[in-house]
């Protein structure tokens, strides 16, 4: 009878166990997708750039300022090291507010506006913008549960024995804080 | 809240289930007393149909409902890149996979959420809500409808939908079974005729409101509250979602919907429409001012 008593206490410890380590593994992978999609993204917006500087060069002669701006924030923000997180989103959001106003001075130059490259660039680059938001939003929110767990009991002496460490937040910039939403086309 | 709710909707859905083939069942055991003298024949043979029934509609339940609505699906971002990239966005956000994306050819703006579970699951937007609406009120009804999706909604919807249907078009051959039958009773050596009309008119007396029951468990009005919660939680924006509410208040009825599926849409289709004389107690949907309030309070 103990026995059986003994045999049922232990698996009932192991399975929370497993189940806590489980759960830990599961946020730390979901942590990483959301991370790696934003690096998608960010690689996407290089991308997109050349062609912007292009067109919009095209049609505005004067806002050469600006475009040389964001061909360098662009170069910068590719030059950082891939495990830098913290800086890459400090220059990505630079990179944001530049191309943010880029986009407000093009409402200057109709012909600009109405071409439909331009219109698909806007699109893609809303697109990507959008998506930067929203996985920075959801990577923070799962750091914020992995961090949680790591620190409460019982879970914070699984994450020891198995060298879970929490994670830093993505920084998020001031005027994004409330309203995640780029739009630039209205 | 949400595990609660995706629980809830589970439990409902096996109810509604588990109601039809007893309803089924039920039907086969009348006709196969009534032909064969032998209930249980009926009640297997009627079995079986069902069975079958609910594989095909559950396999195909997405293109039926799509087909019903007159709604063409989309395969890639560019043939409408805002609604393609916002339906992503929050596929994103709630961590189910990228729907399958219709449209439907309707000036009116609305939109609906269909599928089985997550992994086969669908959204349609009209065209007229791509018109009028910007990228933050279309995500704010995106992501009402993928939280319908996240919450399994969708397949309590759909499932009574499928249901709902299968029981009027019985109720409508019971109709004219017993008006067929009330006729032939008139020639006098019949005495079946006499049993089949009164069993014709049972039916539907007993099957109307059966159905009427079943579509109404599905439509808990308070879903809507909860899928339009679910969508600030993943906007993270509710001045999206309460001025595409303040917009869709303005909606004619849509032309093409189909009146069964009205309790799908963000909000109903019918609304404002001539034919409707039941206001509000049949309604599918919580008026849109009091969604707009409850998500101002938040």
């Amino acid at each position: 009878m103990t026995l059986i008593i003994v045999i049922v206490v232990i698996a009932i410890i192991v399975g929370i166990y497993i189940a806590l380590y489980n759960s830990l593994v599961q946020l730390r992978v979901h942590a990483q997708e959301s991370w790696s999609q934003i690096d998608v993204q960010l690689q996407r917006r290089n991308d997109l750039i050349p062609n912007l500087v292009s067109t919009v060069k095209g049609y505005s002669k004067y806002e050469a300022s600006t475009l040389e701006k964001v061909t360098q924030l662009r170069t910068e923000l590719a030059g950082v090291p891939d495990d830098d997180r913290a800086k890459k989103m400090e220059a990505s959001n630079e990179l944001s507010g530049t191309l943010k106003s880029l986009f407000a001075v093009s409402e200057n130059y109709p012909d600009l506006k109405a071409s439909t490259e331009y219109q698909q660039l806007m699109e893609e680059l809303s697109n990507t913008e959008n998506k930067i938001a929203y996985s920075r939003q959801l990577y923070n929110s799962t750091v914020a549960v992995l961090n949680a767990k790591i620190q409460s009991f019982p879970s914070n002496i699984i994450a020891k024995i198995h060298h879970f460490t929490a994670m830093e937040y993505l920084q998020v910039p001031a005027e994004a804080q409330n309203v995640p939403n780029v739009s630039f086309d209205d | 809240m949400l595990y609660q709710q995706i629980a809830r909707n589970k439990r409902k859905t096996i109810l509604v289930m588990f109601g039809f083939f007893l309803l089924v069942a039920l039907i086969g055991a009348a006709i196969g007393y009534l032909f064969a003298r032998s209930a249980v024949s009926g009640i297997i043979i009627a079995g079986i149909i069902a069975v079958i029934y609910m594989v095909v509609m559950i396999g195909q339940s997405t293109d039926v409902v799509m087909n019903m609505n007159n709604a063409r699906e989309i395969h890639s971002a560019s043939e409408a890149p805002e609604l393609w990239h916002v339906v992503e966005d929050m596929a994103m956000v709630a961590r189910v996979p990228m729907p399958r994306v219709f449209i439907i050819d309707d000036p009116s703006p609305n939109a609906f959420a269909t599928g089985n579970d997550p992994q086969h699951a669908a959204v349609a937007a009209t065209t007229g809500l791509l018109q009028i609406m910007n990228r933050e009120e279309l995500e704010g009804v995106m992501g009402h409808e993928m939280s319908h999706v996240r919450n399994y909604d969708i397949r309590l919807q759909t499932i009574a939908l499928a249901l709902s249907a299968a029981i009027s078009v019985l109720v409508n051959f019971a109709g004219n079974f017993w008006w067929f039958g009330g006729r032939s009773s008139d020639s006098d050596d019949d005495d079946a005729g006499g049993v089949l009309a009164i069993f014709g008119s049972i039916l539907l007396i007993i099957l109307a409101p059966l159905a009427a029951t079943i579509a109404q468990m599905a439509l808990s009005r308070n879903r809507e509250y909860l899928a339009d919660a679910g969508s600030v939680e993943l906007t993270r924006n509710p001045h999206g979602l309460i001025s595409a509410l303040e917009k869709l208040k303005d909606a004619q009825p849509m032309r093409a919907a189909d009146p069964n599926s009205s309790a799908l849409y963000i909000s109903d289709p019918e609304r404002n429409a001539k034919h409707r004389r039941f206001a509000h107690l049949f309604d599918t949907h919580p008026p849109l001012d009091d969604r707009i309030k409850r998500l101002e309070e938040m």
